[in-house]
């Protein structure tokens, strides 16, 4: 400041009005209070505190970590094993109860329905679809209509066991013979049966006649697994064929081609990867969903 | 409004002269007595008696639900308001009666000026406490600025402490009657004084504690000045028929010394002795005119009035009064009030019509209410007979103290069927719902094919409570395979 200018002072607030003017508008000098210079001031140095204290500035690598060694990372595990313990009893009252007593028990089931959810979602829903709708080849889980069964310790034991798993001895296995590929039927044979089946779910044939002669096809070769009149048999995994529902599309091609040359799906043993009460909360979800036996 | 130029003011100053912060002068209000000191008392005492007495009704509403008169319930998400009770999605009520307590607010302030700063603003009010406890320990202003200034000694420091302390007693009472309107007052006493209660409610009493301190104690005026957003705009309801703390200049100019018995002709009523200052709690000189300062309080009209009587002239040299009036007197004329005229009229008339709303929302709320979700991710199953099947979560809210059952049924959906997992087989399943909660409902609804026309058919999901005779129904759709 190299002169000591004058400042000409506001008569109606007591203030100096800055010597520059504009269209003769000056601007007031008002002083501010002196808490607020003092906050001001306070705030100022609390940032380079905070700046010594916590991490702070960003350098090419890395950045200062501060003095106290603050870090949301860690803030984080502490946080997810203060949930975890907080989870505690639930779970080991899980744990501790069979399926049944845990359907009596609506808390329980609030809480394992929860956490079935979220398990699906991380470890399920890439094949059966994040609303467990599935898809082609892939079971829809919220129907009533189960392959292997839809009860708790059937459930149970499927997600366990897998369905068709290589590295599971007690996997659930069934193998449907390719009819058309391997020579067991012509071709002509195999659009028949593929008739007769549709008609077994309430599909008017478009060929009568070739229905007609698909049952005895299908008397043959099918009613072993299958059953005498399509019923399905779980214990080989063998679908029901007089309802609704196809895994592999109940078109008529789509269902002809099964027949000629059957696709098998395949489902992870989870034994090996979740702990059992990851599993049971899983069979509990899925046993929810609305097919639950 | 007139400008009273100080004479004293210099014209310029040195730019090195300006300070870096602005030298507020201390403000040490001196005592006043008078009939506007002895309103502020009783106004002062029923806030107060308010304050601290209300946790303490009790207010029956049956076995599930606190008896507390009025009782914020943080960890149940409610309310209480004597007859009414307040769910989180109802809080817009609370905005709407913040509203209309803002408009009746300005309709005040529009007709008789800040008597809200002045008399029962919270601010104004611990001030007020504080100042009288600081006048009892400390003495009264004269006393005061003795001791501001007198070096430390074994005294001053007694005083100061015993001054600080009851501050601070007095700030852990208010911040311990706050707790009382978010805990049950008879529960939560006992727990705090034997150290039970939660950290939430220590940490509250003893942050309101420290800012009940700050702000009645050491900020006063400051927060009035700097701090109060209404004191900065309410100047926008002023109008020249607004009620004011007014000097009246052309009685009391040109003020002076007077000694008795000498003649009042050629001067004014004014004597100068700055009693209207001294007792100011903001540190006003009224004569300056109407200011932001000037918190309307009147405890100067009291102090002017009581020397009027001493040099034996009529009251109201300073007085509530309006500018119109002023004006008026200043010529000669009759006083003329006008307290009902368009602006307060139209502040009126729309706090009334927006008080009747919130009324009428508070007593309309209905005790039932239900909403639905429809499961989307998949829109619908199909099953193994052929029926379509459609999931829904239904949420049926029991904002009664008392539990009820509901029963679900479909309207509108020709052969839709209900099933509620574990009431399986009743075609309108019951389900309880515990007093003041929410029941999430699994309903899943399954369709024939023959009863699908390949749109989706918009239906109702219907909650009857059939013992209270209530109803409602929540439009939603049915969806299924379209071509
Ligand atoms: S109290 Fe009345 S007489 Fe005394 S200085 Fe104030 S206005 Fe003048
Ligand atoms: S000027 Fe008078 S009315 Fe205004 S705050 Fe001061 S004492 Fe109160």
């Amino acid at each position: 400041m190299a002169e000591n200018r004058k400042y000409e002072v506001d008569p109606v607030t007591g203030s100096p009005i800055h010597p520059y003017t504009w269209d003769g508008i000056g601007e007031l000098e008002t002083p501010p209070p002196r808490w607020w210079v003092l906050t001001y001031a306070v705030c100022v140095l609390f940032a380079i505190a905070w700046w010594v204290a916590y991490p702070a500035w960003p350098y090419i690598a890395g950045y200062t970590k501060g003095v106290l060694g603050y870090s949301t990372r860690a803030d984080v595990a502490e946080q997810l094993a203060a949930a975890k313990a907080a989870q505690a009893p639930m779970n080991d009252k899980l744990a501790k109860l069979d399926y049944a007593a845990i359907a009596a028990d609506p808390e329980l089931m609030t809480f394992a329905t929860a956490g079935g959810k979220a398990l699906f979602g991380e470890n399920c829903a890439q094949c059966h679809g994040s609303g467990a709708a599935g898809n082609v080849g892939y079971p829809n889980l919220l129907d009533d209509d189960w392959l292997w069964g839809g009860d708790y310790a059937t459930l149970e034991a499927t997600i366990m066991h897998g369905v068709r798993s290589t590295v599971d001895a007690d996997t659930r296995q069934s193998q449907m013979p390719a009819f058309g590929k391997d020579g067991i039927l012509t071709r002509e044979q195999v659009d028949d049966v593929a008739a007769y089946v549709l008609s077994l779910a309430g599909t008017a044939p478009a060929d009568a006649a070739a229905a007609e002669k698909g049952k005895a096809v299908f008397a043959d070769n099918c009613v072993a697994c299958h059953g005498d009149a399509g019923q399905g048999l779980r214990d080989f995994g063998a679908p029901k064929l007089t309802d609704s529902i196809w895994l592999y599309s109940g078109d008529p091609k789509a269902v002809a081609a099964q027949i000629w040359n059957p696709r098998h799906g395949v489902m992870p043993a989870w034994a090996g990867r979740l702990d059992p009460l990851a599993i049971k909360k899983l069979v509990i979800y899925v046993h929810g969903l609305g097919g639950g036996e | 409004m007139s400008t009273t130029v100080n004479p004293r003011m210099p014209q310029t100053i040195d730019e090195a002269d300006i300070p870096v912060w602005s030298h507020r002068p201390k403000v040490t209000p001196k005592k006043v007595k008078g009939p506007i000191r002895n309103l502020k008392w009783l106004v002062m005492a029923v806030l107060l008696g308010i304050y601290w007495g209300v946790p303490w009704l009790r207010f029956d509403r049956g076995p599930f639900a606190p008896d507390q008169a009025i009782l914020i319930d943080m960890p149940g998400r409610k309310a209480y308001f004597l007859w009414f009770e307040i769910w989180p999605q109802e809080v817009y009520i609370v905005t709407l009666l913040l509203i209309v307590a803002a408009i009746g607010l300005f309709a005040v302030t529009a007709m008789l000026g800040r008597v809200w700063c002045g008399y029962t603003c919270p601010q104004t009010v611990w001030t007020d406490l504080f100042m009288t406890v600081e006048r009892w320990i400390e003495g009264d202003r004269a006393q005061r600025i003795k001791l501001d200034k007198a070096p430390w000694s074994v005294s001053k420091l007694g005083k100061r402490l015993a001054k600080h302390a009851a501050w601070l007693f007095i700030g852990m009472m208010t911040g311990g009657a706050w707790i009382l309107y978010f805990n049950d007052a008879p529960t939560v006493v006992p727990e705090f004084v034997t150290g039970q209660a939660g950290f939430a409610v220590y940490a509250t009493v003893g942050f309101l504690t420290f800012t009940t301190w700050l702000m009645a104690g050491v900020a006063r005026e400051n927060v009035c000045m700097y701090m109060c957003p209404y004191a900065r705009f309410q100047s926008a309801m002023f109008d020249q028929d607004t009620l004011a703390v007014t000097y009246h200049t052309a009685r009391g100019e040109k003020r002076g010394k007077h000694k008795a018995n000498e003649s009042w002709e050629g001067r004014g009523h004014c004597i100068d002795c700055r009693q209207c200052v001294e007792v100011c709690p903001t540190g006003v000189d009224i004569r300056e005119g109407l200011q932001m300062g000037c918190i309307s309080c009147g405890l100067c009209v009291d102090a002017c009035n009581s020397i009027m009587d001493r040099v034996g002239l009529p009251h109201g040299l300073i007085a509530y009064d309006t500018e119109r009036n002023v004006e008026l007197m200043a010529a000669g004329k009759p006083r003329k009030w006008n307290f009902f005229r368009l602006r307060t009229v139209g502040y009126l008339a729309v706090f009334a019509v927006a008080g009747m709303g919130v009324l009428y929302g508070l007593v309309s709320r209905a005790p039932l209410d239900a909403a639905v979700i429809a499961d989307r991710n998949p829109l619908y199953v199909r099953l193994s007979n052929g029926d379509l099947r459609n999931g829904f979560t239904v949420k049926v809210l029991n904002k009664s103290t008392s539990p009820h059952t509901v029963t679900l049924s479909l309207t509108g959906l020709e052969g839709g069927e209900i099933v509620v997992p574990g009431h399986e087989g009743e075609a309108a399943p019951s389900v309880e719902v515990a007093p003041d909660a929410v029941a999430a409902i699994r309903a899943f609804v399954k369709l024939a094919p023959a009863n699908w026309k390949g749109e989706p058919i918009d239906f109702e999901f219907t909650v009857t409570d059939p013992t209270r005779d209530l109803s409602v129904s929540v439009p939603t759709r049915f969806e299924g395979p379209t071509k």
